[in-house]
């Protein structure tokens, strides 16, 4: 048997008075996966989830689970439970109550409610707290409540709606790995909406990148931090520094950029090959790159600027230099490597890295030049 | 540098205080002094001093006396109150639920409703006196009066229904609706229980306000006055202290209302927050 959870948006719209709050979605998620939606808020990504659970239908296009286009049923019959950024745990009824809440409307008896209810706060580890309301429960705790009462229904796919963000660090790091094990365990879609980068690496097998409606990119974690599609999926993630530069020639498998005043940067040529005299965008990672305090001694695959600020991490130091590149030039480097030639902030160092370490990117620099925080780290 | 800020008031906090308490002079002065003079002795007189302590003047009150028929008042007045008590309640709430969508013409609903509030009770009951006399129909507590005081509480309670509504999340319905519940087991197992406190404000303005209502009664309730009509009544020709005993009694029954329906929102908050484990504090860490 097929596992069942699977989620499909096909052509997928919704407009909110004369603006398109998601704008023509495709994306499949297949069963059994920890999906994270991550963007900046008003990207669609909360809708996106509303219109999954039914709790708000798309303008055009379908929601099919497991195949069949769910648009138009009930919750219950979509089998999908929610978890609210709220909670939204009914104030007036012990947390047994609230667990027990969807069985008392599908008509099972007190006793037997009660009993199935103590079983999934007992899995959820709130055995203890079955008979306090949630005024009495810190964060975590009625976080755990909700997911009990999300889970008792035996959805299919749980939806999540930036479930850690009333949390602090501590425990928000604590029950993201409770999230990541209790889908592991249960086997069914997880469909997390966040916008917090680190967040949606940790726990997702698939990372949806938006912005202002789309899909900028659906990948694996790991592609989407090292291999960004377009500019501006390498800027939101952090972690990258993005570079421009016009297309001069094309020799022997290398592509050689021309950026104007600033030198050169290669990279090896791939599919689809710009064309020359294009404006073409590519990234490099903040921590494949070097410093040297030897003025601007290379011209390709370096940039030259002046040390802003420097931040210790444990074990990297991030170095901001201004003035290499239009926007700000992050290098992380470790150490061990920054402390046996330490710069100073106001020193002017090179910065400098392989051509293998160049990634292309498609498209131009994004609709939104800057998306919100410009980095994490 | 300025010196840190110290333990003494400044002097505007004397000024204020000497106006709030001139103020609650003013608010229940005059009230004391009638609830003491109604403890009046037999042949004590309308002002102070007391010419002896008793309660004979509360008992002349249950008696049927030439000046007033208080009794009479009281069993019209109470069911009248609590009838404009469960109207005010089932339409504010519904009228409340309503108004948290926008729908075509809210706009204009909403201040034709509120505009009754503004229109002078007098004037109101001039025109209903009138218009039930055109219509051949006799003015009756229960009939003319019963919609002049519902043009006054409703209002009052759609008021403060949206004042309860405007705090109340969708995402508790949507939860709800997340679970299996009906519109219908949504409001009945959800809505109303969390805005419960809010209807018991409602009910208590809907029954003080028409309690106490005398300008919307005055041409509306026909041959048999409600209480506010007949202390008017009486006051213009009893000159014994059974007047004030009267004061009293009406005030008891106020706070005996305004108690109950304190001390019910009181008993629900507790009923939700004490459990078996009341004693326990929330524990603040994670698990």
């Amino acid at each position: 048997m097929r596992k069942p959870g699977e989620v499909e948006l096909v052509h997928c719209t919704k407009y909110f008075s004369e603006t398109a709050a998601v704008d023509h979605i495709n994306l499949k998620i297949p069963a059994g996966t920890y999906c994270c939606l991550l963007g900046p808020s008003g990207c669609g990504k909360t809708t996106i989830l509303r219109m999954i659970a039914g709790h708000e239908t798309p303008t055009s296009g379908e929601v099919k689970i497991d195949g069949e286009n769910v648009v138009g049923l009930p919750p219950v019959r979509r089998r999908t439970a929610m978890m609210f950024q709220d909670y939204a745990l009914f104030p007036h009824l012990s947390c047994l109550d609230n667990v027990a809440f969807s069985l008392k409307i599908s008509g099972v008896a007190k006793a037997e409610r009660r009993e199935r209810a103590r079983r999934v706060l007992a899995r959820v580890q709130m055995a203890q707290f079955a008979d306090r309301v949630p005024a009495q429960l810190s964060g975590g705790q009625k976080q755990r409540i909700a997911l009990a009462r999300a889970l008792i229904t035996n959805p299919r796919v749980l939806l999540l709606d930036e479930p850690l963000s009333a949390l602090d660090e501590y425990l928000r790091l604590q029950m993201r790995s409770e999230l990541r094990r209790m889908q592991r365990d249960l086997g069914i879609t997880f469909i997390h909406v966040t916008h917090t980068q680190p967040e949606a690496i940790a726990l997702a097998d698939l990372v949806v990148v938006m912005d202002q409606g789309r899909i900028e990119q659906a990948a694996s974690a790991q592609d989407v931090y090292t291999k960004p599609l377009t500019a501006y999926v390498a800027r939101f993630m952090g972690g990258q520094n993005v570079l421009a530069g016009r297309v001069s020639g094309i020799t022997n498998g290398v592509v050689v950029l021309d950026v104007p005043e600033r030198g050169r940067i290669e990279l090896p040529a791939s599919d689809p090959m710009p064309s020359i005299g294009s404006t073409a965008y590519v990234s490099v990672r903040r921590d494949r790159i070097h410093l040297t305090k030897q003025g601007a001694s290379e011209t390709v695959n370096a940039v030259t600027g002046k040390v802003r600020t420097i931040e210790y991490q444990g074990t990297w130091v991030k170095v901001t230099l201004e003035g290499a590149t239009n926007e700000d030039f992050v290098v992380n480097l470790p150490d061990t490597e920054f402390f046996a030639d330490p710069v100073n902030p106001g020193h002017t160092v090179q910065a400098y890295w392989k051509s293998l370490d160049v990634h292309p990117l498609v498209g131009g620099a994004g609709r939104s030049d800057r998306p919100y925080a410009s980095g994490q780290n | 540098m300025r010196a840190p800020a110290t333990d003494r008031r400044p002097w505007t906090f004397y000024v204020l205080a000497a106006v709030f308490t001139l103020f609650v002079l003013f608010l229940y002065g005059p009230m004391f002094c009638i609830y003491i003079l109604s403890f009046q002795g037999p042949n004590g007189g309308l002002t102070f001093p007391l010419n002896g302590v008793s309660i004979d003047w509360f008992g002349a009150l249950f008696h049927q006396q030439r000046t007033g028929d208080i009794a009479g008042a009281f069993s019209r007045s109470i069911p009248l109150a609590l009838i404009v008590l469960t109207v005010t309640v089932m339409f504010s709430l519904a009228a409340g639920l309503a108004f948290r969508r926008r729908f075509f013409g809210a706009g204009l609903i909403f201040y034709v409703a509120i505009a009754s509030l503004i229109v002078p009770g007098l004037v109101l009951s001039v025109g209903i006196g009138l218009g039930f006399q055109m219509l051949g129909l006799a003015p009756r507590w229960y009939s003319s009066a019963l919609g002049a005081h519902l043009s006054w509480t409703l209002p009052f309670g759609l008021l403060i229904m949206f004042a309860v509504f405007s705090r109340l999340s969708w995402s508790y319905e949507e939860a709800a609706r997340d679970l299996g519940a009906s519109t219908w087991q949504t409001l009945r197992y959800v809505v109303i229980p969390i805005v419960f406190p809010g209807i018991i404000g409602v009910a208590l303005f809907g029954f003080t306000l028409s309690y106490d209502e005398f300008p919307r009664s005055w041409l509306t309730v026909g041959p048999y006055n409600t209480l506010p009509l007949e202390i008017w009544a009486m006051t213009t020709n009893i000159t014994s202290p059974a007047l004030y005993a009267l004061g009293t009694v009406t005030t008891v029954i106020s706070f005996v209302v305004i108690a109950a329906a304190l001390s019910s929102i009181a008993v629900i908050q507790s009923h939700r927050t004490r459990r078996r484990v009341a004693r326990e504090r929330a524990i603040k860490t994670g698990s």
